[in-house]
């Protein structure tokens, strides 16, 4: 848009300020489009060609076509472990976490005294729970020894070695990543306070009780909000790393090698570059599908109350 | 007396009493493996797992944190510290600010390509960081022999970050443009408006991304175990990682003692800028 307008402005005028204009954009968007190109682009297009070569680092990659794919998908069995675990996390643990955060993004939307300090309480595991510390305590939390075990012993219970058992260990991730439900329940708080009042007290005259202004009013209002938590939390949830490596190391049996950290193990520790960017590439085209899948379902789901819904 | 206006505010009396109760037990419930954490720093290591549904120490034992901060292989935490508060000091500094120069550049110039390069940026969003980090590795350490440095963790980010881009060029839509037009009559140019209208105006939302900047390097840990090799360039989560592995550490007072210390930061900005915090992720949605 032109920010003074003249009216009567000549073409070479007018010219003259479109490449000022596309000069000076370039230079600001320089120091992004750079770093884009060099950290990002050419590695993407490095990384695809590794995927069909064999590449252990200290010699030239060799071209193997596809034969880390077809590795990947007929032989090797711990990628298929990988990926069992990989999704038992992100169905169990998002859609938790996204269950929770609007539960308490409901009980705290009033807005009663001291609800300043209960969502700051909530949120703080948000803001630690990446952290190695966190991991490392954790570990502790559901060892054997540990205060799940301590309080279970109270009822009478045996205790477990939850970190040790393959039908226990994901899901002590899957608690650590539900207890970080912060972040969506404070973007799901920003949204209810959007919902107008009327809505409630129309429906309130009308004889509507709690759970069917939920259902009629929050819930399609808030979908465009449930709908953005939902993308950006499968997408991070597909690239869990630290709490994986740290809390079980992929442990027992392989039912928590998160797909990220067998790219992990599979480029520094194996060295097999080759194999692990053909991992990465499936990575980031299965987290495409699974984006592009949630996007057009929406349309059936999501309600635009106005353009600006989100 | 009116019995009958006494009744419904006896009820709302006993609603947020339950309430409360509710809410106020969730939210311990949620605090107490944090809370265990801090306490189980001061309790003698032999204590830890003795006692471990108590939250008071039987004596203070503020020798845990003496002996962890000794780190390990003769180099203490006052290194790892250091390390990581110029690692997530640097990061911070250089990612805020190419991202509110950017920021500018998509949100009030238009320039051919803008909508391109713009949607480029939003898909880096959702790119794993796993695609990039081999060729990132391999150019850095196998051909420009970068090894144990913190150039290849800092480089990519002289770009700024998506993230905070995108939230950026949110805050400066709210600006009017009319500041902007009345600059250009009084002779400003792109950069005068940028420097004098502009990042003066855009300062919460600069800081909203300054604390997450600081958060997430400060927590990283692919990159610096890829990177940094020796203990003398450990991060804090580096050396937590190594002063904590199940085959060497069982000193669990100093195990506890260093992890809660390596929260500290973590947490004084957390009561500090909570406000700008809470508006970063609710205008943005920005994962914290």
């Amino acid at each position: 848009m032109a920010t003074v307008a003249i009216p009567s402005a000549s073409k070479a005028a007018r010219r003259a300020r479109t490449l000022r204009n596309n000069l000076s954009g370039y230079l600001f968007i320089g120091p992004w489009l750079l770093a884009f190109l060099l950290f990002t682009a050419a590695p993407m297009v490095t990384s695809l060609y590794f995927s069909f070569t064999n590449y252990d680092v200290f010699t030239a990659p060799q071209w193997a076509g596809l034969s880390n794919f077809e590795t990947m998908f007929t032989k090797d069995g711990r990628y298929w472990k990988a990926v069992q675990a990989t999704l038992t996390f992100v169905f169990t643990a998002i859609p938790l976490r996204l269950v929770v955060a609007l539960g308490l993004a409901m009980l705290l939307k009033a807005g009663r005294r001291g609800d300043g300090i209960y969502r700051a309480a909530y949120y703080a595991p948000s803001i630690v729970g990446g952290s190695v510390a966190v991991a490392v305590m954790w570990r502790q939390v559901f060892g054997t020894q540990g205060i799940i075990n301590a309080i279970s012993a109270i009822f009478g219970l045996p205790a477990i070695t939850f970190l040790g058992d393959p039908n226990w260990a994901i899901w002590t991730l899957v608690a650590l990543a539900v207890w970080q439900f912060g972040s969506p329940m404070l973007i799901f708080l920003a949204g209810l306070k959007n919902i107008p009042t009327e809505f409630y007290e129309a429906a309130s005259i009308d004889g509507a009780g709690p759970i069917r202004k939920f259902i009629t009013i929050t819930l399609p209002l808030l979908s465009p909000v449930i709908l953005f938590n939902l993308i950006m939390q499968i997408i991070s949830g597909f690239m869990v790393f630290t709490q994986a490596f740290i809390v079980t190391g992929g442990a027992p049996l392989d039912t928590t090698l998160f797909y990220a950290l067998y790219i992990y193990r599979r480029a520094f520790e194996n060295f097999q570059m080759g194999y692990a960017s053909a991992l990465a590439w499936v990575l980031m085209l299965v987290i495409g599908i699974f984006a592009a899948v949630v996007f057009k379902t929406s349309s059936g789901w999501v309600f635009y109350e106005n353009k600006d819904g989100n | 007396m009116n019995i009958a206006a006494k009744l419904p505010s006896r009820r709302k009396i006993a609603g947020s009493v339950i309430y409360h109760v509710l809410v106020a037990g969730f939210a311990l419930v949620m605090l107490y493996p944090l809370l265990w954490m801090f306490a189980s720093s001061f309790k003698p290591s032999e204590e830890v797992f003795r006692t471990v549904t108590s939250l008071i120490p039987s004596r203070i034992e503020l020798d845990n944190f003496v002996r962890g901060w000794k780190g390990f292989g003769g180099t203490t935490f006052t290194t790892f510290y250091a390390n990581s508060l110029f690692y997530a000091g640097m990061a911070t500094v250089l990612s805020v600010g190419a991202s509110s120069i950017v920021a500018y550049g998509f949100s009030r110039i238009k320039f051919a390509g803008r909508g391109f390069w713009f949607a480029c940026m939003l898909m880096t969003l959702m790119l794993p960081v796993q695609v990039t980090i081999i060729p990132q590795y391999v150019a850095f350490v196998n051909l420009l022999e970068l090894r144990n440095s913190f150039l290849p963790l800092l480089l990519p980010r002289m770009g700024g970050q998506a993230f905070f881009i995108f939230m950026i060029m949110q805050f400066i839509r709210g600006i009017p443009k009319e500041l902007d037009e009345a600059a250009e009559i009084d002779g400003c140019g792109r950069f005068g408006i940028f420097f004098r209208i502009i990042l003066p105006l855009i300062q919460p939302a600069l800081i909203t991304a300054a604390i997450f900047s600081f958060y997430w390097t400060w927590e990283d840990f692919l990159g610096p175990l890829i990177y940094l090799n020796a203990p003398q360039q450990y991060t804090v989560s580096l050396a937590l990682r190594a002063f904590s592995d199940p085959s060497a550490g069982t000193d669990w007072g100093a195990i506890f003692a260093m992890s809660s210390v390596s929260l500290v930061p973590v947490f004084l900005i957390f009561i500090f800028f909570q406000r700008y915090l809470v508006q970063g992720i609710s205008t943005t949605g920005l994962k914290g």
